[in-house]
C-alpha cells in the first residue's frame, strides 16, 4: 500500500512559489507552461464538468471554454485563491449554467438517486438484528480481508474501469466530491471552496461515494477469491 | 462489545469516513479504536475503505485529444500575439 500512496499525484500540485512562477509564465505567453497546465488539468475539467452537464461531449466543450477563459483572464487573475481553485471555479460556473440549459435534455436516470436505500453504506442484511441476544448490530456476514497485497488486483485496468463506472453512476454531488478528492487528490478544504460545500456536507458526500465504490470492489474482490 | 455505549458494527460503517479523514472527536475516536481492537470484521472493513481510496486515486486517466490540445495551444498563441 505504501507504493500506492507514493504514486498518487501530490494534493498540492503547485507549491506557492512554483505557482507564482507559472502565472508569470502564462502572462508572458510561455506556451510550454500553458501546455503543461492543459495536460495536467484537462481530463479533470472534463470529469468535473460531466457531473453538471451529464454528457461527455458537452463536458468537453465546457472544458474548452474554460481554457479560453483562462487565456483571456490570466492577466486579471488576482492570486487571491490558488490557480487550481480559480480554474475549477471557472469550470463549475460555466458547467452549472450549461447544465441548467441542458437540463431538459438529460435523461432522468442519469441524475442519480438520493433515496433512503442510497443512504446505507452496507446491505443491512449483513448485520445481526438490533434485538439479537448476542452482538446486536454486529456483522452476520463480515467483510473478508483482501489479503496482504490487494494492489495488484485493485490497480488492474479492469478494476479501474469498474471504479470509473461506479463513480459514473453516483449522484452529481457525490461524483464531483470523489472526483476532486480521491481522483485528483485535492484537500477537503479546496473541494469545499470549489464546490461551495460545507465541511460536513463534503464529508457526507465523500462517505456515500467511497462506500459505494468499496461495495462494488468487495463484490469484485470476493469473486476473484473464489476457486 | 456488549456495553450499552459501545459502537456496533452497523454504526461503525456509517462513521468510518470521519475516522479515516481524521475528523472525529477524541472520545469518539477512542470508542472506534476500542471496537476495532475487538472486531476483525470491522478491521477488514476499515482496511477495505483505505484500499478503496487508494484504488480510486489510481483510476485517474489523462488523455486529451490531440486536436483539442493543438486548438487550445493555437488559441493561446493567437491571443498572446494580439495583446
Amino acid at each position: 500500500m505504501v507504493s500506492l500512496v507514493a504514486s498518487r499525484p501530490p494534493s498540492d500540485l503547485l507549491a506557492r512559489d512554483a505557482e507564482a512562477e507559472l502565472v508569470d509564465s502564462l502572462r508572458a505567453g510561455d506556451e510550454a507552461a500553458f501546455a503543461a497546465l492543459v495536460d495536467r488539468y484537462h481530463g479533470t475539467l472534463v470529469r468535473l464538468a460531466v457531473t453538471y452537464v451529464g454528457q461527455r461531449s458537452v463536458a468537453e466543450e465546457v472544458a474548452q471554454e474554460t481554457w479560453l477563459a483562462v487565456i483571456t483572464g490570466i492577466d486579471r487573475f488576482e492570486r487571491r485563491s490558488s490557480l487550481q481553485t480559480w480554474l475549477f471555479r471557472i469550470l463549475t460556473n460555466r458547467a452549472k449554467t450549461r447544465g441548467q440549459r441542458e437540463a431538459r435534455s438529460i435523461p432522468l436516470s442519469s441524475l442519480g438517486r438520493d433515496d433512503e436505500a442510497d443512504q446505507l453504506s452496507v446491505d443491512p442484511d449483513r448485520f445481526r438484528p438490533l434485538d439479537a441476544p448476542q452482538w446486536p448490530g454486529g456483522w452476520a456476514d463480515p467483510p473478508r480481508s483482501w489479503g496482504p497485497n490487494p494492489e495488484e488486483r485493485l490497480l488492474a485496468a479492469e478494476t479501474r474501469a469498474l471504479i470509473l463506472e461506479v463513480i459514473g453512476g453516483l449522484t452529481g454531488n457525490q461524483r464531483a466530491v470523489i472526483t476532486l478528492r480521491d481522483i485528483e487528490g485535492l484537500s477537503a478544504e479546496d473541494v469545499c471552496n470549489v464546490l461551495e460545500l460545507s465541511e460536513t456536507n463534503q464529508r457526507v458526500l465523500l462517505h456515500r461515494a467511497r462506500s459505494k465504490v468499496r461495495q462494488a470492489l468487495e463484490r469484485y474482490m470476493d469473486e476473484g477469491a473464489k476457486p | 462489545m456488549t456495553e450499552p455505549d459501545a459502537l456496533t458494527c452497523k454504526e461503525l460503517v456509517e462513521i468510518v469516513t470521519d475516522y479515516v479523514e481524521g475528523a472525529m472527536p477524541e472520545t469518539e475516536r477512542r470508542r472506534f479504536d476500542d471496537h476495532l481492537a475487538l472486531c476483525p470484521g470491522c478491521r477488514n472493513y476499515v482496511e477495505q475503505m483505505r484500499s478503496t481510496v487508494e484504488a480510486v486515486g489510481a483510476a485517474r486517466e489523462e488523455r486529451i485529444p490531440a486536436e483539442t490540445r493543438d486548438a487550445l495551444l493555437a488559441a493561446f498563441r493567437d491571443w498572446k500575439h494580439q495583446s
